[in-house]
């Protein structure tokens, strides 16, 4: 295999990854975040906090592994992004500080202050890093204000509240409604009575705010923001040369694969359909049906993202022609065979006992279960 | 304080406070998966209720280790981009095979080892308690070989195309004979801390006579697993000091305070108070030959001493000038032949280049002073090494002496233990925490000047950040840590004194009189 195949099949395993994440510890985080929306009582709150509880550590692991496949497969793009989004970078970190700790340590003390407490930070914990990855790729679409020099330091010109701009969060609203809606579908498939029957009408609502967004999100795209465009060649079997090709930044460019490939729309467009099904099948009750839906819908805004950038994973706002792409940030021939291997062997392992570990712990809980095993449960 | 000096406490911090309740995962794990297997094997519900309750304590524990473990992977690239770009290409490989083949199963199974008693067979839930031990050890691994490689980076080379350190060897970067040997050390201090853990808490009931079968058994498991812990702790770090002697030659020079090479075999010095202003160790106590034994296996190489040590770096330095102005000259266009192949000559001693860079602005002509202050900087302070490593070794060689004893008395199954081996082992349960502190500090501390070894100096390695936000995040990682390891250490308290009546199974002490709480 060359070097322009595995540059490309990485670029596929990053997205990947990225979808894993979204579609497992996008529920969870989802269900967090509607902690205290749906459970109206502790034991309800605890129904919830125990769906997810033999879950949510293995879930967390797409993102650990996100972040590590970035560092090995693009360790500029790691470099560039996690140091280029400092402050808004660590504030998920804080956030996603108080997630196992809340989770593990909400039920050992049996004092409603604690707990409450606990439950807040864990909402908190998970809506934070939910917004915020919104806002990341809300700011990766529109350019990030960065440059190198000529030993390939990165000097980063941003700040926060730059990151905080109307289109950043309209991908940041959007993002945190998908994981919230996720958290809905979720809690039909694995709640029984009062809980199941909010979350069947908030995923039904969701969703569709979701497909709305998503649209309007399009739509800005079109007319607001300005797409960036390699018009050199890039030699996509050779070594890195980052900051050598010329790149220009063209209204509309963000749509020129679309035009190039019209098949593409399909991608856009499940993720509306995705988004209209979930809404559908929780009000019909088909809880099996409006999961998948949501999950569906998910991975298609993240690939719609993805194809629209394509080949850029990280444009420069500030020097067009130091954008980072999907050719020319990545790690060398060996590493990205290196590790294609290890991700073929590891990839479907971890699938299948994921799997298996879902089906362990099949079925639906009620307040009932909790009771009576008080002592082991969150 | 400038931003290397802000980002190195900011990791400095969040290394040592991870590393307080990783050695503690990494025991406890294989003793939980002894307890059941002895509870499979069995059939005694006794050992069920200590893998629970045992399980319950390593739970607490976890989950500060996941949540500090976050901040590791963060932090490279929100603080040290440019060495995430600079060797990100080797360092990040470990890292992302970690994930996918270790943190992946220990955390899907730490959800199943918990949730899962009831809707698996005994043999089911015991295979998950194995891998979820094997993986916590595998994840070592692969932070180890991570970590081995910043120490000595072999299996790679520079390009100065790409302008970054590039795989060669995936194979030399894995067997890295530094990491192999601080896998084994490292891990074998985690059984060490799991053990001193269980056996303290245990020594603690035994004390207070109560629940005496239960803690009785714990004490045995914990003193038979804890003695084979440190019995590979002290002879694999005896094997680091023979690694270091090869390959990390400052590092062990600093350590033992060694300012001129001595004739060989080198003395060992016992203790000391090495001066940095006169380059010696005032009432140094030594022991003729150790030394040389120790770190080459033989009576007639020579350990090198500090001065000369120094010495061979002003020269790599001097190189280091030309790869430096060589490389800059490629970069900015010259791909002449001849360009190419002096600074092919030099490349090996580029990291020199790099780290004077941080002492002058203009490296090819740099004064004699500034070459000066870099060929200084290439050696670390001696005493925080020397007092860190003695301190390690200290605790130690107390935790051997406690194990021995714990496991003789376990052995000769005496019922009742004496009150001071008791005492002995509560108050040693800080031990394997302050020894693995040091233990890293030695190692970390030790690799500077250097991100990577002679390779790439730690002031490059940082991100463009302002000194604001950096104080900013380390402020509120301090705060936010303390309040947490405040919270963890007083549940784990209460749960301890709790003990196994906190499973509320009705067979414990304590458990009429108790208050019902979750």
């Amino acid at each position: 295999m060359d070097y322009e195949a595995l540059r490309f099949i990485w670029w596929l395993l990053i997205g990947v990854l990225l979808i894993g994440f979204s579609v497992t510890d996008g529920f969870d985080m989802g269900v967090a975040a509607l902690l205290k929306v749906v459970g109206k009582n502790n034991d309800e709150r605890r129904v919830m906090i125990n769906t997810i509880a033999p879950h949510w550590d293995g879930n967390q692991v797409w993102l650990v592994t996100a972040g590590g496949a970035l560092f090995a497969a693009w360790p500029t793009v790691y470099a560039a992004s996690f140091s280029g989004f400092y402050l808004a970078m660590m504030l998920t970190l804080f956030a996603l500080f108080l997630r196992p700790l809340a989770l593990e340590y909400r039920s050992k003390i049996d004092n409603e202050q604690w707990r409450s407490r606990w439950d807040w930070l864990l909402t908190l914990g998970s809506a934070v890093p939910a917004l915020i990855f919104g806002v990341a790729f809300g700011n990766l679409l529109q350019g990030v204000p960065f440059q190198f020099d000529n030993l390939l330091r990165l000097d980063y010109t941003g700040n926060l509240l730059g990151l905080l701009n109307p289109f950043a969060l309209l991908a940041g609203v959007l993002s945190l409604l998908m994981f919230v809606n996720h958290g809905a579908a979720y809690l039909q498939l694995k709640s029984e009575g009062q809980i199941k029957a909010r979350s069947e009408r908030i995923a039904s609502l969701l969703s569709l705010t979701c497909a709305v967004l998503f649209v309007l999100g399009g739509v800005w795209l079109w007319l607001g923001v300005d797409g960036y465009q390699v018009v050199s060649v890039i030699d996509t079997n050779g070594a890195n040369h980052t900051t050598d090709k010329v790149v220009e930044v063209v209204s509309g460019a963000w749509f020129n694969n679309y035009g190039k490939q019209p098949l593409l729309w399909l991608v856009p467009a499940l993720g509306v359909i995705g988004f209209v099904l979930c809404s559908l099948f929780s009000r019909l009750t088909w809880h099996v049906s409006a999961f998948v839906s949501s999950a569906l819908a998910m991975a298609m805004v993240l690939v719609t993202t993805g194809i629209s950038m394509f080949p850029f994973v990280m444009p420069s706002s500030l020097m067009p022609n130091h954008s980072l792409t999907m050719w020319d940030a990545t790690a060398s021939e060996t590493t990205l065979s290196i590790m294609f291997v290890v991700a073929c062997v590891f990839v479907p392992l971890i699938l299948a006992y994921t799997a298996w570990g879902y089906f362990v712990m099949r079925g639906r809980l009620n307040e009932q279960q909790i009771r009576d095993n008080t002592h082991s449960m969150y | 304080m400038d931003i290397v000096d802000l980002s190195r406490m900011q990791f400095a911090l969040t290394a040592m406070i991870h590393f307080l309740f990783v050695p503690l995962t990494l025991g406890m794990a294989f003793l939980l998966a002894i307890m059941e297997s002895v509870y499979v094997m069995t059939g005694k519900q006794i050992y069920r209720d200590m893998t629970q309750f045992w399980g319950k304590l390593f739970g607490i524990n976890f989950a500060l280790g996941v949540t500090t473990g976050l901040a590791m992977e963060f932090q490279f690239g929100t603080n040290w981009a440019y060495y995430s770009h600079y060797v990100g290409d080797i360092f990040g490989a470990p890292l992302a095979i970690e994930a996918l083949m270790a943190f992946f199963l220990e955390s899907t199974l730490f959800g199943l080892f918990f949730f899962g008693w009831e809707r698996m067979s005994k043999v089911k839930h015991l295979a998950v308690t194995w891998l979820m031990a094997i993986a916590t050890n595998l994840s070592a691994l692969w932070i180890l070989i991570a970590n081995g490689w910043m120490q000595y980076p072999i299996g790679s080379e520079f390009n100065i195309e790409t302008m970054r350190m590039e795989m060669t060897s995936f194979a030399e970067v894995l067997l890295n004979p530094v990491a192999q040997v601080k896998f084994v050390h490292t891990v074998s201090a985690g059984y060490v801390t799991g053990a001193i853990f269980m056996l303290a808490i245990s020594s603690w009931y035994l004390l207070k006579g109560r629940d005496l079968p239960f803690a009785r058994r714990s004490f045995a498991i914990a003193s038979a697993f804890g003695l084979a812990g440190v019995l590979s702790v002290i002879v694999l770090g005896d094997e680091s000091g023979y690694e270091a002697g090869e390959v990390q030659q400052v590092k062990l020079a600093a350590i033992e305070a060694e300012w001129e090479t001595q004739e060989a075999p080198a003395a060992f010095t016992l203790f000391g108070l090495p001066n940095e202003e006169t380059q010696h160790t005032d009432y140094a106590v030594k022991i003729p030959a150790v030394l040389g034994l120790i770190a080459t296996r033989s009576l007639d190489e020579q350990v090198p001493g500090l001065r000369e040590i120094k010495e061979n770096n002003l020269k790599r330095i001097v190189r280091g000038q030309q790869a430096y102005d060589l490389m800059q000259r490629i970069r900015a266009g010259d791909k002449s032949a001849t360009t190419l192949e002096a600074f092919n000559a030099v490349r090996d001693d580029l990291g020199f280049g790099l780290l004077l860079s941080g002492y002058t602005d203009d490296v090819l002509n740099a004064s004699p002073e500034e070459i000066a202050a870099a060929v200084e900087a290439t050696v670390p302070k001696v005493w925080p090494l020397f007092w860190s490593f003695r301190v390690m070794v200290g605790c130690g060689m107390l935790m051997l002496l406690l194990f021995a004893c714990a496991f003789w008395h376990s052995a000769r199954r005496t019922p009742d233990k004496p009150k001071w081996l008791l005492k002995f082992a509560i108050f040693s349960l800080p031990l394997p925490w302050i020894a693995c502190e040091t233990g890293w500090f030695v190692a970390e501390y030790g690799r500077q000047p250097w991100a990577i070894g002679e390779i790439l100096p730690t002031h490059l390695a940082v991100s463009s950040l302002s000194v604001s936000e950096v104080w900013f995040t380390l402020i509120s990682i301090a705060v936010l840590y303390t309040i947490f390891v405040i919270i963890e250490v007083w549940l784990m308290t209460k749960y301890a004194r709790k003990g196994p009546s906190s499973l509320h199974t009705g067979r414990y002490d304590l458990e009429t009189t108790h208050v019902q709480e979750a």
